[in-house]
């Protein structure tokens, strides 16, 4: 006959044991919440998840090809409730060949009487498109610090990847939207902090 | 373990076997309880009392609703503190009633009832063991669930944004959530949060050692009764789904607080990630809800057909595979947040393989059924109004798990009809279930099995009168989350509304039921339902003695599941 107590010194030994190591598995997973953030921003980055576009830099940009084929970008320009900047597009739409390198223009002006930094958050619709969309320069890689008044012309260099043509969930796109969102990052003429760019 | 084993030791040499079941005083008993009982007792308690502030606010969003215009909510948002409150105020009264109703049913009424009640009551019951593995843990993830409550109900009174309380959803979702609701409401909400998901975590750290490591000698886990497994799949859910919501509100928290951007697109965060992060820990969350009820359905099934339960290896892995594959779902709460059409396409059908799972378990219980010598006592009316209600709502879950067909229903009543069957009506249906057929067994009085079935009946037409007209209105594009609604719902809705009292009246019963049982009601033998019963806690008296199984009990071949 056995009776509760005399498996009690083992057994305490081993709950504790089990207990830990239930324990550890939910911290594990807490961890895991915290790093879904950084994991996510890659996962829309390598993906395109979520309108996020490509970056590439110059060597990369210089293999591709222009396939002669054409497709229409629409600019869309934004800035956050209560940011006293006016920031445009100086053109809507642009025609551009798929695989050559296009350069768009944006416009920004601090319209208050203290110097404003802001950054550009990004996207594209529709989605599916956003893996093909590279930028080889842009003002959203940095920040953007307006004085009093000041306006400044915005250059974005950027192609779309030919590859695009032979995606099937890209045959029926014939208008890309890029679309920028300006956030103030700090007002006053205090030094500003270095922020990590936008993600998706 | 320690002050329970203590108990024992002490009073089986001190005092000889006579004086075993002796009690502690009244505030060290039920205060610094350290005995599974006791600790079941009080989250019944707490759930019972959590669902009538619950149900009441169901009832103040029912009467607004019952037809068009804003009736109440001004007064509603009067009583929460509101002096001379203007249209936006009155409107985010409504917003706080919807989200507290979700918060109290799902954290602070099922889970507590299902988990903390019925699962510290019976799981050592169960598997022959003499109480929980970590007894005074147990007490600790009681007491903090009650703190969790406190803080949600101080919510409403505070400043939360437009209005007094959180005005969140149950979701959560920013920017709602951060920038959406400046004032403390929506800090206590999430901190009640974290009071009650630390509370279940340890819970579930408590359940799954006491159910791996305290089985008496010869249960094995194959032998294990399906309450016991579904406990055991439960709290492993438990486990890897709350960390994942308490990192996601801290998140919150400090996006709130302290500058971060998590889910700030300003600072390079995204919204969408919290909902990820919400519905990887609030699908699961909706099996934490139901599974312990399938445990509860089996044992009633099984009993009252006197017939172990057919299929049961492939009942309790039924219930892992709803466990397992409840963590690759989430998204599909997600369809309108313009997910890609693969990303819709692999969700609807992950969504949809959890049909299969499901449908063994209602094809079991319909098998343990057939051929059974079925006797309907009210347990098992309660668990066959169970298996039709769930059914129901499980029908409308396979719709909605289509992302095109979701396109047209999210945020729609046919969603809110969808999980109010597989909840209120299912989960809550279960509850009452495992309350008629075990609350002689806790009490030691039986109750009226007239009244019970009764309350059975009302409470029936009561909820699907609630319930079912939320389809028409679904299907009629009526949106979710409104207090105020286009005339041509007026008439689907006034019926709800109705169903609403019927259902209130049918609670009325159920309590008159709990005084009979304690005033009247007959004493309970061990085995009050007979030959059917056959797991261990009707081998004990009812009530159980304080400690029980201190010789532990030997399994054999021959016991049924």
């Amino acid at each position: 006959m056995t009776t509760a107590a005399d498996l009690q010194p083992a057994r305490k030994a081993r709950n504790r044991k089990v207990g830990l190591m239930a324990l550890s598995a939910a911290l594990a997973m807490l961890g895991l919440g915290y790093a879904s953030v950084p994991l996510y921003r890659m996962f829309c980055e390598a993906t395109g998840f979520g309108g996020t576009t490509k970056r590439v830099d110059e060597a990369q940009a210089a293999t591709v090809q222009d396939s002669g084929r054409t497709i229409s970008i629409r600019f869309d320009a934004n800035v956050e409730r209560g940011m006293p900047w006016q920031f445009k597009p100086l053109q809507r739409t642009d025609t551009v060949s798929i695989g050559a390198r296009d350069m768009a223009l944006f416009w920004a002006r601090n319209t208050s009487d203290k110097t404003v930094t802001g950054t550009a958050s990004f996207n594209v619709e529709p989605e599916q498109a956003a893996p093909y969309f590279n930028k080889i320069q842009c003002f959203c890689f940095t920040e953007q610090v307006l004085k009093p008044g000041e306006e400044v012309r915005m250059p974005v260099l950027y192609y779309i990847d030919p590859a695009i043509l032979d995606d099937p969930d890209n045959k029926d796109v014939q208008q890309i939207t890029l679309s920028y969102t300006f956030h103030v990052t700090s007002t006053g003429d205090a030094k500003t902090l270095d922020r990590t760019q936008a993600g998706g | 373990m320690a002050t329970t084993a203590d108990h024992f030791q002490a009073h089986s040499e001190d005092h000889g076997h006579h004086d075993h079941d002796h009690k502690p005083a009244f505030f060290a008993r039920w205060f610094m309880s350290t005995n599974h009982k006791d600790i079941g007792t009080m989250y019944l308690i707490f759930a019972i009392i959590a669902g009538i502030v619950g149900g009441a606010i169901s009832g103040m969003m029912r009467v607004e609703l019952a037809h068009p215009g804003i009736q109440y909510l001004d007064t509603f948002a009067r009583w929460f503190g509101a002096v001379n409150p203007d249209f936006n105020t009155t409107l985010h009264t409504w917003n706080v009633l919807i989200t507290a109703h979700g918060l109290i049913m799902v954290f602070f009424m099922v889970m507590p009832a299902m988990i903390g009640g019925f699962g510290n009551w019976f799981v050592p019951l169960m598997i022959g063991a003499p109480d929980m593995a970590f007894p005074r843990m147990n007490n600790i993830s009681f007491w903090l669930t009650v703190a969790g409550f406190f803080s949600l109900m101080c919510s409403a009174f505070v400043p939360g944004g437009t209005g007094n309380g959180a005005g969140t959803g149950w979701t959560v979702y920013a920017p709602l959530s951060t920038s959406g609701s400046p004032g403390p409401a929506v800090d206590f909400g999430i901190f009640s949060l974290h009071l009650a998901g630390a509370g279940s975590i340890m819970g579930a750290i408590n359940f799954i050692t006491t159910i791996l490591n305290m089985r008496a000698p010869g249960m094995t886990l194959h032998k294990m009764p399906l309450f016991v497994w579904s406990m055991l799949v439960t709290a492993f859910l438990l486990l890897l789904s709350l960390p994942v919501l308490a990192a996601a509100i801290t998140m919150l928290l400090t996006d709130r607080n302290f500058g971060t951007t998590f889910f700030d697109a300003s600072g390079g965060g995204d919204p969408i990630l919290y909902q990820h992060l919400f519905w990887f820990f609030g699908h699961p969350e909706v099996y934490i809800m139901i599974l312990p009820g399938f445990g509860i359905i089996s044992q009633i099934v099984s009993t009252f057909s006197k017939k172990p339960v057919f299929g049961y290896l492939g009942m309790a892995y039924a219930m892992v595979a709803i466990g397992v594959v409840g963590f690759i779902v989430w998204a599909h709460h997600m369809y309108a947040t313009g997910l890609s059409v693969n990303t819709k396409m692999y969700f609807t059908a992950a969504t949809m393989v959890i049909a299969v799972p499901t449908g063994i378990k209602i094809f079991s219980w319909i098998a343990t059924m057939w051929g059974g010598s079925v006797t309907f006592k009210s347990p098992m009316v309660w668990a066959l109004g169970f298996i039709f209600l769930f059914t129901v709502g499980g029908v409308t879950g396979v719709v909605l798990a289509n992302g095109g067909v979701d396109d047209v229903m999210h945020d729609t009543y046919y969603v809110v009809a969808h999980f109010h069957y597989v909840l209120s009506l299912g989960a809550v249906t279960a509850l009452f279930a495992g309350f008629y057929y075990w609350f002689p067994k806790m009490s030691g009085r039986m109750h009226s099995e007239f009244l019970a079935h009764v309350h059975f009946v009302i409470f029936f037409i009561g909820v699907n009168m609630i319930f079912f007209p939320m389809h028409f209105l679904g299907l009629q594009g009526m949106p979710r989350r409104y207090p105020d609604y286009a005339e041509a719902y007026e008439h689907w809705n006034h019926v709800a509304t109705i169903g609403y009292m019927v259902m209130a009246t049918s609670l009325v019963v159920w309590f008159i039921n709990i005084i009979y049982a304690y005033t009247a009601g007959k004493k309970a033998e061990d085995n009050y339902w007979g030959e059917g019963a056959t797991t261990l806690e009707w081998t004990l008296t009812s009530p159980p003695p304080y400690h029980q199984f201190e010789t532990l009990p030997v399994i054999g071949d021959t016991v049924h599941h």
